[in-house]
């Protein structure tokens, strides 16, 4: 059954993929490894799952208002916790460490609101429609999922390679001052980005509810470890390593738990990681370690 | 604050900038005037970069006047600045070495070419044009420095002479007014200074200001209508190159160390 494997791992590694993208996308542009993108994405999830259970809103109409709700978070964050900040020059470390702290706050606030047991999406919202392509069994939620992740990645590339924008964003990436000084509104962009990666990392908080159908506040911190080791092995800051590196992930948590060990997949997985990591120290696509401030 | 119609491109007056308790700039004064090339020279940690920085809003001034075009910069954010009509090159080479160079002069043109992220999604002939348009400038720019036909090529693979020019067409691509060099030939080889001191003349002949803080004084005694001399925070001295080198105090504190 390779091949039902390899849908699953194709599946699980696009949404980490998606998921590392919003990650890696703040640490290449305002310089800030967010620590609450894992909350982040819980709350994308719990946003949903309210929207379905509560308002009864169809399972697009939720995935685009835990998007919102996630995105605004983000902007949140960026206004009232890293702006401040980075207005008094904190050292690398303090914001790091102030998202640590978003993420626990968010975290407690689900489980006080939502309670700390597993939710579960209604049946009846599910993606209906299986089929068997030869001996695999294809869940439309499958399906969606993927093209979803795909979508979102491809316009996040389009939109970065392609317009004034993304040419905007990765001038910052590169030299904020110098952006600064070529008229580039770079604290509107800082917001702009925290926006759009707390969005991506909502939902994919969503696609993982969804798949594994179970939510709870804590989801967010296995997450978090993932979308970390994704970057690193991708390269800090690269999008293409964001998405091969989550595509790696997904593969190789998948293969090991179902051709080795199913307690062990994780570390199997993270093993690799680690291999890899001893060859290529700065990840696939890791630029030199350099940064003009 | 009542500037009534400035002939002047910049003005600065009285400015002082202290850090805690260390005076770094006292009651300068000079006045740029338009379509020319001024500089401003001095030893090393006599204040020179701060003036740029106070001028581009990335520090603001403890006390005095900087206005352009008879409007006051103080308090403008640097992009805020950049829009008024000011741009800058850096005495580190600032350019995006991961972009290509119509890449890097096209970030430059952010201020005129905003048709809103998604515009490329939607596909509209009004933002195809745009972005056309932006294209040719980008090109017509590269090809003041003589830089088009590397247009494509990634910004880490070129001179650092190469590297410079194209900080060059970069500021120019925010269409300024005035373009402020940050030390434009340090760490270049005399044929490359040559080149470069035709470029500046070049990009004056078009109509921009230029004023730069430069190191190297045949350069800027060869190049400049006017000169400032900065020394320890103050003006020491002000005038054509033939008034500055002949002044006393300037041979003083500067073009006698500068001897070698």
């Amino acid at each position: 059954m390779l091949e039902q494997q390899l849908l699953n791992a194709l599946t699980l590694g696009s949404v980490y993929a998606l998921f590392a993208l919003g990650f890696t996308l703040v640490f290449g542009v305002l310089a800030v490894i967010n620590l609450s993108h894992g909350a982040v994405f819980m709350v994308g999830s719990y946003a949903a799952l309210a929207m379905v259970s509560h308002l009864n809103a169809p399972l697009w109409v939720a995935m685009i208002g835990a998007m919102v709700v996630s995105g605004t978070i983000g902007l949140l964050v960026d206004v009232l916790v890293l702006k401040p900040l980075r207005a008094r020059n904190a050292p690398h470390l303090i914001p790091m460490i102030a998202t640590i702290g978003v993420g626990i706050m968010l975290t407690s606030a689900a489980q006080g609101i939502f309670g700390a047991e597993v939710l579960r999406f209604p049946e009846e919202i599910m993606p209906m429609g299986d089929f068997m392509v030869g001996e695999v069994h294809v869940r439309a939620l499958e399906i969606a999922i993927v093209a979803i992740a795909f979508v979102l990645m491809a316009v996040l590339f389009t939109l970065l390679k392609r317009t004034q924008l993304g040419r905007a964003l990765r001038a910052i990436a590169e030299s904020p001052k110098a952006a600064y000084l070529l008229g580039i509104n770079v604290e509107g962009l800082f917001h702009i980005t925290s926006f759009a990666a707390a969005a991506l990392g909502g939902i994919a908080g969503v696609l993982i509810g969804l798949n594994f159908n179970a939510i709870t506040p804590f989801m967010g911190q296995p997450m978090l470890h993932k979308g970390i080791a994704v970057i690193i092995l991708g390269g800090m800051g690269d999008i293409r390593g964001a998405l091969i590196g989550g595509l790696f992930l997904g593969f190789a948590e998948v293969i090991s738990k179902a051709y080795l060990s199913s307690q062990m997949g994780d570390a199997v997985a993270f093993g690799l990681l680690f291999l890899i990591l001893l060859v290529r120290p700065s990840g696939l696509f890791g630029r030199k370690l350099e940064r003009k401030a | 604050m009542n500037a009534p119609q400035q002939p002047n491109l910049l003005s600065i007056r009285n400015v002082g900038k202290h850090f805690g308790g260390l005076h770094v700039l006292q009651d300068v004064s000079f006045e740029v005037p338009a379509g020319s090339i001024y500089g401003l020279i001095g030893p090393n940690g006599a204040g020179k970069t701060t003036v740029f920085n106070l001028i581009t809003g990335l520090l603001t001034p403890s006390a005095g006047h900087i206005d352009f075009q008879g409007q006051s910069l103080i308090g403008l954010e640097p992009h805020r600045i950049t829009h008024q009509g000011i741009a800058r090159t850096f005495q580190n080479i600032r350019i995006f070495k991961e972009m290509d160079l119509l890449e890097n002069v096209m970030v430059g043109m952010h201020d005129h070419l905003n048709y809103g992220g998604f515009g490329i999604f939607l596909n509209s002939p009004a933002c195809r044009a745009a972005e056309k348009k932006a294209r040719e400038r980008a090109l017509e720019l590269l090809s003041w420095v003589g830089l088009d036909h590397k247009a494509d090529m990634l910004a880490d693979n070129l001179s650092y002479g190469d590297q410079r020019k194209l900080e060059f067409a970069r500021a120019l691509a925010t269409e300024p007014k005035l373009l402020l060099l940050d030390e434009p030939v340090a760490g270049m080889n005399p044929s490359e200074k040559t080149i470069l001191m035709e470029e500046i003349n070049n990009i004056r002949n078009r109509g921009y200001g230029v004023f730069m803080i430069e190191h190297d004084m045949r350069f800027v005694m060869g190049l400049c209508d006017r000169i400032a001399v900065l020394n320890f925070g103050r003006i020491i001295a002000e005038g054509t190159p033939d008034e500055v080198r002949n002044n006393p105090d300037v041979i003083e504190a500067y073009l006698g160390k500068e001897d070698e």
